[in-house]
């Protein structure tokens, strides 16, 4: 039971995945304009990881190693386009502001990463905890970052201004330029407080 | 030999199994997604073209079939009376093809407005062809006028800057007059 508590909380902080292993960075630079736009990008992808944990980890006996890749690809795949066709049904604008990020999960190196990493080599139950975990610590990041740079870009926080009414918006930050430095300093904060 | 087999059938069942789930989620969604595009990409433009109407535009469409090619039409109706019609007709602009959304009167042998759907125009110049300035230019024309900008002989006035991509709406909607008379037989 403690190992189980243990697959789930590692994402959320010792390897919570943009900041701790700095892997998916291209969504995590790309999308963060808004809060919102990370908090989606993030649900979105903990949908895919925790589904293909699932179902990469009770097949793990059955995929041959040769063709393991192919086979994860293809799961992954599979749960990207039911993500993608489930938002653009249900939350267009998200949909359209995510763009081309929501096809491209497919390809994010933390869901490939856990599948090859932890999914094929580990038990159902105790994969699914990691997949949550891993996904939720990638939400989180997300949003944390979309937050920052919505604040500091806009003055607002999911779209309603919280800051006050002279507050002058430092544009940049919701440019790519912006992206970079918020993460620069995330990272940096992260290194300071340690383990 | 085993290895290979084994492989053959892992794969050929994953992928079977995937695609089975797919074609089910995208029969779900579908009616949905294609509600949602038009709500989205088209819905203004359509409430725009149509604006007086009380109906609801999006649902009350109809699909027609014009030389063998499905055609959406949009249906703008007062006091339970369709009054204009709309469609959507693209041509090629300067960045891409730009789709017009082509009003016509049921009462009077005019447009009733045109909006811009999707384009790729330089932005701040062909892609001044959504504002208002220049669509107002197509209100209540006659269907027997000139569609074509004041250069080429028309009554368009050209965006200065950005003749092509007038060019290519001009083209766009002269499609759509062409096709007027036999889609409005097609919707009574």
């Amino acid at each position: 039971m403690a190992t189980l508590a243990k697959d789930f909380t590692k994402g959320l902080w010792k390897e919570i995945p943009p900041f701790r292993l700095v892997l998916g960075l291209c969504p995590t630079l790309a999308v963060t304009k808004s809060a919102m736009n990370g908090l989606g990008m993030g649900a979105a992808a903990t949908f895919v990881l925790l589904m293909s944990n699932i179902i990469i980890a009770s097949l793990r006996n059955v995929i041959p190693k040769k063709v393991r890749l192919a086979s994860y690809i293809v799961i992954i795949a599979t749960f990207v386009v039911i993500v993608e066709n489930v938002m653009q049904a249900y939350t267009y604008g998200l949909y359209e502001r995510l763009g081309i990020f929501i096809p491209l999960i497919v390809v994010n190196c933390i869901i490939l990463g856990r599948a090859e990493a932890f999914a094929s080599k580990n038990a159902v139950i105790h994969s699914a905890a990691d997949g949550l975990g891993m996904g939720l610590g990638f939400t989180i990041s997300l949003t944390v970052l979309g937050a920052l740079r919505e604040i500091l870009g806009t003055g607002s926080l999911f779209g309603i201004p919280v800051m006050w009414s002279s507050f002058e918006p430092f544009t940049f930050m919701v440019e790519a330029p912006g992206a970079f430095i918020c993460l620069g300093l995330i990272l940096g904060i992260m290194n300071v407080l340690g383990d | 030999m085993k290895d290979i087999f084994k492989m053959l059938v892992v794969l050929t069942l994953i992928c079977a199994v995937c695609g089975l789930l797919l074609a089910f989620v995208r029969e779900q969604t579908k009616d949905k997604i294609e509600e949602q595009v038009l709500l989205n990409v088209k819905g203004p433009a359509v409430s725009k073209v149509l604006q007086g109407s009380e109906n609801d535009l999006i649902k009350d469409r109809r699909t027609i079939k014009i030389d063998g090619k499905e055609m959406v039409v949009f249906i703008g109706k007062k006091e339970n009376t369709p009054w204009a019609f709309a469609f959507e007709t693209s041509a090629g602009g300067f960045g891409g093809d730009i789709g017009v959304i082509t009003g016509f009167s049921l009462e009077k042998n005019e447009l009733t407005g045109i909006g811009i759907t999707t384009h790729k125009e330089t932005p701040g110049l062909g892609s001044r062809v959504t504002e208002d300035s220049f669509s107002m230019g197509f209100k209540d024309k006659p269907l027997t006028s000139e569609f074509k900008v004041k250069a080429d002989g028309g009554v368009i006035d050209a965006i200065s800057g950005a003749t092509i991509s007038s060019r290519g709406v001009c083209t766009a909607v002269r499609n759509a007059v062409a096709v007027s008379k036999e889609v409005k037989n097609g919707i009574k």
